[in-house]
């Protein structure tokens, strides 16, 4: 008893280490979190998947172990007292009880008494000794089947998890029968040592699918490493989809799979499989356990930042491959990663949010907006230098402007950095990327300094010819550090009351010449002359903000997405697990006896009849407040029934 | 002889009046009304609910005779609340009844100004031992429990006004939750309060789900949590109409045993003690409650492990959620042993009883908060 107490605080102290430190999570993440001291010290105690260890299994097993001894012990003798009347019980021990009582009695109140125990639900036996009857009675002794219930249970349960486990598993790895592979390696490569065949009892492994690919094996996770579980049989995925809420909340996720008899490779099942809904196939259960993209296809335009470039080349990818890229002599490696069809965002409360009271529970209309698929991409140089990259695939509407949006981190976890790229009135970009072409091509400088200075000094010409080289110098500062080049200037060469003021004018200066750069580019390409308005103000002001930012977009490439093809891949979970039943059993078991013990109580008397005398005892294996009641309570109907007489 | 015959039976069908057979006729015919109506659209398991339900709330209201009295209260009260909607949700913010008492949101909120009045009465009845205030006490009680009910009725109504494929049983996140466990503590602490005929305890269980209430209003103000989301694809499923309530009988139970033990530790240190029940009977409540808690709190558990093997492809996994309940569970199991095998009573088990409240609430609150896991769907 002790024993058990002590296994079970145990227990419940392992599973709340097992709640703290996050289980099976990459051993990379643990050492960062821990340092390499203590990760040693954690992965020689299991910590890092505790109920999977040998001292928790243990734990487990003596538990078995002594609820079974006590099942044993104590059942034998709780059968016979279950049956037991104690009709032996002589008048001396029955004065001891504690709780007993004493009445004269007239007649002959044995029918009586005979009828007031059935009537109460009680069995009873009937012993003559002498002159004295006496009647023994109990109701309720199926309480004690209560104990031996909730025991086995436990028994079971702990039995059930045990084969479910992976007990058999880490005998064969702890006698060098069965190696974790941790090489990324083809399936078919992964040696035999490696591989779990059709006949393991039970497995819980993952496998994921894109569409029109099948499987007949699966991967369990173990350690920093995995196994390889052979399938009786081949399952494939011929659809994943996704239905939404008109909240735009995911509603279901669905799994249309296929089983193929693994001799003849012909498919023998097609059913749609959803969160709670599994496939249950050859004693090997089919769940739906994530999703992801399985390979979708791009067809993207590179747009050459590199220099002043205004064209683009046609470039291709798909989801998790890589594709090499050559721009301005730089062999570069796209490595593509995810792709997400929708990107749905808060874009703030539309209206109010209402009061709480007389209100109803309805949603909040929340201004949701989707804005359109975005795909990320790591830019890899050949010294193995990588950016990651975000690009919306359309145009998002900021402040009531529409830009192309591509954000830039140097590290992961980092937020994003976003390039914001203004549409021209044609809603394409080629007006943007021509004038940053030109706004980058020294050789144009002159003239759109010219232009300039013409416009706002068109009588001096001095005057023009000093703004033209001051003009000049300018974009040639920005176009090599952007705005910051332009400030450094001013600080190093204005006084300090005079920079504000100098600023200023350095900034009209810029946009104005990117008005005239505009001009030029626009009707070079043959394009309607742009007029002067708050609109194309808004689109240089964000043309010269993009081309700054592009300054250190640090790729010299940027990716449009023109057109994709999806496809999704659906993570499959399939287990076998034939403790299950033992288990669900163990479970009907537990219930069936606690309520047994907490609700059927347990009763017994003895009415003890002599001539002119009776006495009354009454016990129960707990005595409670309940028992004290029934106890007076029956001492008042026995005195009522003999008071007849 | 005949005097045997006048004894209280054992076999009670034979005491029901008439009364409860009419209560019952009443629950039956509304369960065949509603099936003939809609039974069409039901597939077994909630014809199977529908009828259950019936003879499990006839059974309740043969037990326990109050109980009758709020089930047809609370259904027909709902019942015209949703007919007065005429199936368009905005009436809620322009229909008198519905906008000031009987939208799910307004019900909710009187509930929990019922709740903090009756905490404050039954503390008034406990200072002044006044009779009158434990009735009043009570009174409220009851009407805050008839109020949350009804919100929780209308508001399953109301899901299923935003879109039929949005409807689902209010039991779903923690704001509906809490609503839950404030009614079920609330209708576990009266059950106990009939039968020991003593309302000085509601001075001890009302504050525990004055703080529920207190949790819920700033979830709702403060988080905006009393909008109706629709389901996500894990909790699609019949288990959780069977397995939440369970569980919160089981939260309900043991909060109850908590505040009794709070009150047995201080008449056991002659605080309040001339005011508060004998310490056996605070005792044995103490005990009914969490045996009652635990029974229920086992079946939530199983019900999870089923749940579970239908949803995530295991009945077991160690989630951070599943942990605590087994920890929750071998803590009472081990309250339960000392008790009854080693016969150990007083202060220990009723200190033991208390840290119980907050190794319950950690796993009902604290893992949603600190741990992350499977069970997210009531995360803070």
């Amino acid at each position: 008893m002790r024993f058990a107490i002590s296994l079970f605080s145990l227990l419940a102290i392992a599973s709340v280490i097992g709640t703290v430190l996050k289980q099976n999570q990459p051993y990379a993440d643990y050492i960062i979190k821990f340092g390499q001291y203590w990760f040693t010290a954690f992965k020689w105690l299991g910590l890092f998947d505790v109920y999977h260890t040998w001292w928790f299994v243990t734990i487990l097993a003596f538990l078995v172990i002594s609820t079974s001894t006590c099942i044993y012990r104590n059942l034998p003798a709780m059968l016979r007292d279950m049956r037991n009347f104690r009709e032996q019980a002589t008048e001396q021990s029955l004065r001891h009880f504690h709780h007993q009582a004493e009445f004269s009695t007239q007649g002959n109140p044995l029918p009586s008494l005979k009828e007031y125990l059935t009537h109460q639900g009680f069995q009873y036996r009937e012993r003559i000794q002498g002159d004295s009857v006496l009647l023994a009675g109990k109701k309720g002794s199926f309480n004690r089947l209560g104990y031996m219930f909730t025991h086995s249970a436990i028994v079971m349960i702990c039995l059930g998890g045990l084969i479910d486990g992976n007990l058999p598993l880490q005998f064969e790895q702890a006698f060098g029968l069965k190696h974790i592979e941790t090489r990324d390696i083809p399936v078919s490569q992964v040696p035999a040592i490696s591989r779990l065949s059709v006949n393991n009892l039970s497995f819980r492994g993952n496998v994921t699918l894109p569409e029109g690919s099948s499987a007949d094996v699966v991967f369990l996770n173990v350690g920093d490493g995995y196994l390889v579980q052979e399938l009786p049989f081949r399952v494939g995925l011929k659809k994943f989809h996704i239905e939404h809420y008109s909240t735009g909340q995911p509603k279901a996720f669905a799994s249309e799979i296929q089983v193929f008899d693994k001799g003849s490779n012909q498919p023998v099942m097609t059913r749609t499989i959803t969160v709670n809904h599994p496939l249950i196939y050859k004693g090997i259960a089919i769940y739906q356990s994530s999703f992801g993209d399985g390979g979708t296809h791009f067809k993207l335009k590179a747009w050459d930042l590199s220099k002043n470039q205004t064209s683009w080349l046609p470039f291709a990818g798909s989801v998790h491959d890589q594709s090499p890229l050559d721009v301005d002599g730089q062999h570069l490696n796209v490595e593509f990663g995810d792709f997400h069809p929708f990107n749905i965002q808060d874009a703030g409360m539309s209206t109010p949010s209402k009061t709480s009271f007389g209100g109803n529970a309805v949603a909040d209309h929340k201004n949701l907006r989707n804005e359109g698929p975005s795909f990320e991409y790591k830019l890899r140089t050949p010294d193995g230098q990588a950016r990651e990259y975000s690009n919306y695939m359309l145009p998002i509407l900021i402040d009531g402007r529409w830009f192309m949006v591509s954000g830039m981190r140097t590290m992961p976890n980092q937020p994003y950095h976003y390039l914001r790229m203004p549409l021209d009135p044609q809603f394409t970009l080629d007006g943007f990327m021509r004038l940053r072409a030109a706004m980058l091509t020294p050789s144009l400088y002159p003239e759109i300094a010219k232009r300039f200075a013409q416009s706002v000094l068109p009588h001096n010409i001095n005057a023009q010819q000093q703004l033209i080289r001051s003009t000049i110098k300018e974009l040639t500062l920005f176009s090599k550090d952007g705005y910051s080049g332009l400030s450094d200037f001013i600080e190093h060469n204005i006084p300090a009351n005079q920079r504000d003021q100098a600023a200023q004018a350095y900034l009209k200066i810029l946009e104005l010449s990117a008005w005239q750069a505009y001009v030029i580019t626009q009707t070079q390409a043959g394009q309607a002359l742009p007029t002067m308005n708050d609109a194309t103000g808004w689109f240089l002001r964000d043309s010269l903000n993009a081309i700054n930012d592009s300054l250190y977009y640090g790729a010299p490439v940027y990716l449009q997405l023109s057109s994709f093809d999806q496809v999704q891949s659906s993570g499959l979970q399939l287990t076998r697990s034939p403790g299950k039943n033992i288990v669900f059993f163990g479970s009907f078991l537990l219930v069936l006896g606690v309520f047994t013990m907490f609700f059927v109580q347990e009763r017994r008397l003895w009415l003890l009849l002599k001539p002119g005398h009776l006495l009354f005892a009454m016990s129960a294996n707990r005595v409670t407040l309940d028992f004290e009641t029934e106890f007076t309570q029956r001492c008042e109907h026995l005195a009522d029934l003999i008071k007849e007489f | 002889m005949s005097s045997v015959h006048t004894l209280p039976r054992p076999n009670f069908l034979v005491s029901l009046s008439i009364i409860d057979w009419l209560y019952t006729a009443l629950l039956w015919s509304g369960a065949f009304y509603a099936f003939n109506q809609y039974g069409q659209y039901m597939d077994s398991y909630e014809k199977s609910f529908l009828f259950g339900f019936a003879a499990i709330f006839s059974v309740m209201g043969w037990l326990w005779k109050p109980l009758r009295i709020l089930i047809v209260t609370t259904g027909v009260t709902s019942l015209l609340a949703i007919i007065d909607y005429h199936s368009d949700l905005s009436r809620a913010q322009h229909a008198f009844f519905l906008k000031y008492l009987f939208a799910s949101q307004s019900a909710i909120m009187w509930m929990s100004t019922l709740f903090v009045l009756a905490t404050l009465t039954y503390w008034l009845a406990l200072a002044t031992r006044s009779k009158f205030a434990g009735v009043v006490a009570s009174g409220l009680t009851w009407s805050a429990v008839a109020m949350g009910i009804i919100g929780l009725l209308v508001r399953w109504y109301e899901s299923y006004l935003i879109s039929p494929d949005v409807g689902h049983i209010p039991i779903s996140n923690l704001y509906e939750v809490f609503v839950l466990f404030s009614i079920i503590t609330a209708l576990l602490y009266l059950y106990y309060e009939a039968r020991y005929a003593n309302r000085t305890l509601g001075a001890f269980v009302l504050p525990i789900i004055t703080a529920a209430v207190g949790f819920l209003l700033w979830y709702a103000f403060d988080r905006h949590a009393q909008n109706i989301q629709p389901l996500v694809p894990a909790l699609q499923s019949y288990w959780m109409k069977l397995h939440v309530p369970a569980n919160f009988i089981g939260y309900g139970s043991f909060s109850l045993a908590a505040m009794v033990a709070v009150a047995w530790l201080l008449a056991s240190r002659g605080i309040l003690a001339s005011r508060l029940p004998s310490l056996d009977v605070l005792d044995d409540l103490m005990y009914k409650s969490i045996s009652v808690g635990f029974g229920f709190f086992t079946i939530a558990t199983i019900l999870g492990a089923l749940w579970a093997a239908e949803a995530w492809g295991g009945y077991w996994s160690w989630d951070p959620k599943e942990t605590w309940a087994l920890i929750v569970w071998l803590n009472y199991a081990a309250w339960l042993h000392i008790r009854l095998v080693k016969g150990l009573r007083g202060a220990f088990l009723a200190w033991w009883a208390v840290i119980g409240l907050f190794v319950t609430v950690f796993a009902f609150l604290g893992v949603n908060m600190f741990l992350s896991g499977l069970h997210s769907y009531g995360t803070l």
